[in-house]
């Protein structure tokens, strides 16, 4: 593997670790949001948060590059307040990443707090604790193996990630080049021995991550 | 303790109105979808009826022309539920911690009487999951009392356990009665467990208080003997005299005796017996020769019928001044001995069934 190629997976691992991170900060309240409300936008909400599902990432990866871009609302509003724009940063990766990844983050989330029920809550409030102390002390811990799954979900989905990057961030070696663009690069050139290197890799991280998932869902009973 | 709670739901309407003693088990009994969940959420501040009152050791919980509703959390109350609710992610020890540091309380003595109270002390290393339905359940009540709630309210603790975990249970829970000094709601639809340790019955029917007093007096009513079906019948408060050599046992009441068959309880300990309308006889002289052996002198105080066609029910006054009695007899025999209010009885008891 030459220089390049490790610089594209530093660049991956990190976007990959920073998006996990704030998906789980953003997708624990939508998640948690989702499984109590009684609202009627629970359904446009759940909808929405999963739409990165079904979309193709070019679209998605479009919308975001012309509503982050120059003439789009967001853009505008950056630029009102002097932000740096996003479209071919890092930060924006991040931001195209976060909002990629989050159904597979919510959902499992979401899932975990919908089969704890709401007895736990309950009973820790009949205890004294205050809603916010239930949800920290009960429900979250309750909720573990759901975290688990979708942190490794978001994680993994985020590495594999290839369209939405392409679209919003370009193909910029050590910002904005990440491992599936470069393998793409590689064959374009037609380095197949590079690409070899990573693609296989791609290959055997996966399949390592999905052995995790599923071993450990059966050895804890988190199926349940 | 005083509440009034009234919720209307599509197709089913609570309207509630209690007055209940500062202690005392009270049952809440009635039929699966006749209210009594409900009116414990309401207790509980897990339900809110838009026009409900509620105090508690005269302090108010809610009183909404007021603008006052404590939240759950806010509430010094103790909820115990029919399935095991122990967090699964902490040990026995972390669930009965889990509301005393949320309280202040720390492992003083009281936390070791009620290790010993309810037998758990072998049981608080180990994880919910690895513990029987009536263990789990008893460090349910445990985690609950160590909060020192003023109001204890329990949602049908033993359906979900089969018998003979009930009946492991069961000790526990008249142990119990004679231990707290505070109010205890205890919902059930099983009369045997009501008789066996309830103090008051309020009995639900369609989202109404059909009736509320003294178990005695509730279980003596011959007007609601449809409520407790072929179940209906008397309980009394007895205490211990003697063992005679003929192997009966002699226990007292006020204004007369009875006997049963033999039983190992000392001289001088109370115990409650339940008599089925069923087992009651009446005759109107004394027949020595029969078998039965208790023939009580008594009186009709009313006369309804019964909740099965053909049968009548007779409230009767034991001696002078004694307990209720509830005889179960045939609308024929009602005519033929002229059964009516006011008429001075035998009744024939075939069995006494030893409550606790």
């Amino acid at each position: 593997m030459d220089n390049s190629s490790l610089i594209a997976v530093w660049l991956t691992c990190k976007l990959a670790t920073l998006t996990t991170v704030l998906l789980l900060l953003v997708g624990t309240p939508i998640a948690w949001w989702l499984a109590n409300t009684r609202s009627r936008l629970k359904g446009p909400v759940g909808a929405v948060v999963s739409l990165p599902l079904v979309l193709p990432p070019t679209v998605l990866g479009f919308y975001l590059l012309l509503s982050f871009g120059p003439h789009g609302f967001i853009g505008q509003t950056m630029d009102a307040l002097h932000l740096q724009r996003l479209p071919f940063t890092f930060a924006g990766l991040v931001v195209a990443s976060v909002l990629y990844s989050l159904p597979f983050v919510v959902q499992p989330i979401q899932n975990a707090f919908e089969a704890i029920g709401k007895r736990p809550l309950e009973v820790a409030a009949s205890l004294r604790a205050s809603p916010c102390d239930a949800f920290f002390s009960v429900a979250l811990p309750l909720a573990r193996p759901g975290f688990v799954t979708a942190a490794i979900l978001g994680f993994a989905h985020t590495v594999g990630e290839f369209g939405v990057v392409l679209m919003m961030g370009g193909n910029i070696p050590g910002k904005t080049q990440v491992l599936s663009v470069k393998i793409f690069d590689y064959v374009e050139k037609g380095e197949y021995a590079q690409a070899h290197w990573l693609a296989g890799g791609m290959v055997f991280f996966s399949f390592v991550v999905l052995l995790l998932l599923y071993g450990g869902r059966r050895r804890a009973g988190w199926s349940r | 303790m005083e509440a009034r709670f009234h919720i209307g739901y599509p197709g089913f309407t609570l309207d509630a109105e209690l007055i209940l003693p500062a202690s005392g088990i009270t049952a809440l009994f009635g039929p699966s979808g006749s209210g009594k969940t409900t009116i414990l959420r309401c207790m509980a501040g897990l339900e809110r009826s838009p026009e409900g009152f509620l105090s508690v050791a005269d302090e108010t919980w809610q009183d909404e022309r007021r603008g006052i509703f404590l939240p759950t959390h806010k509430r010094p109350l103790g909820l115990v539920f029919q399935e095991a609710s122990l967090f699964s992610h902490l040990s026995v020890r972390g669930n009965l911690q889990y509301g005393m540091k949320r309280t202040g309380h720390a492992e003083d003595e009281t936390f070791e009487a009620m290790l010993d109270l309810l037998d758990i002390r072998a049981l608080a290393g180990r994880m919910p999951d690895g513990l029987s339905g009536g263990e789990r359940q008893r460090v349910a009540i445990a985690r609950a009392l160590l909060t020192r709630p003023r109001l204890l309210l329990m949602d049908e603790p033993l359906a979900a356990l089969d018998l003979k975990r009930k009946l492991e249970i069961l000790p526990y829970l008249e142990k119990l009665h004679d231990e707290l000094s505070i109010p205890v709601i205890y919902i059930s639809h099983s009369l045997d467990e009501v008789t066996r340790f309830a103090d008051r019955l309020v009995l639900i029917e369609n989202g109404r208080i059909a009736a509320n007093g003294p178990l005695t007096e509730i279980l003596a009513r011959p007007d609601l003997s449809a409520a407790f079906a072929g179940e209906a019948g008397a309980v009394l408060e007895t205490t211990v005299v003697a063992h005679e050599a003929s192997g009966i046992t002699q226990l007292k009441f006020p204004g007369g005796q009875i006997y049963i068959a033999g039983n190992a309880h000392a001289p001088g300990s109370r115990l409650r017996c339940r008599i089925k309308a069923s087992d009651v006889s009446l005759a109107l002289r004394k027949h020595t020769d029969t078998s039965i052996l208790n023939l009580l002198p008594a009186t009709v105080l009313a006369v309804a019928d019964a909740d099965t066609p053909g049968h009548a029910l007779a409230q009767l006054r034991l001696g002078d001044e004694g307990p209720l009695l509830l005889a179960r007899i045939t609308e024929h025999s009602r005519r033929a001995l002229a059964v009516a209010p006011g008429l001075s009885v035998i009744a024939q008891v075939k069995s006494v069934a030893i409550l606790r």
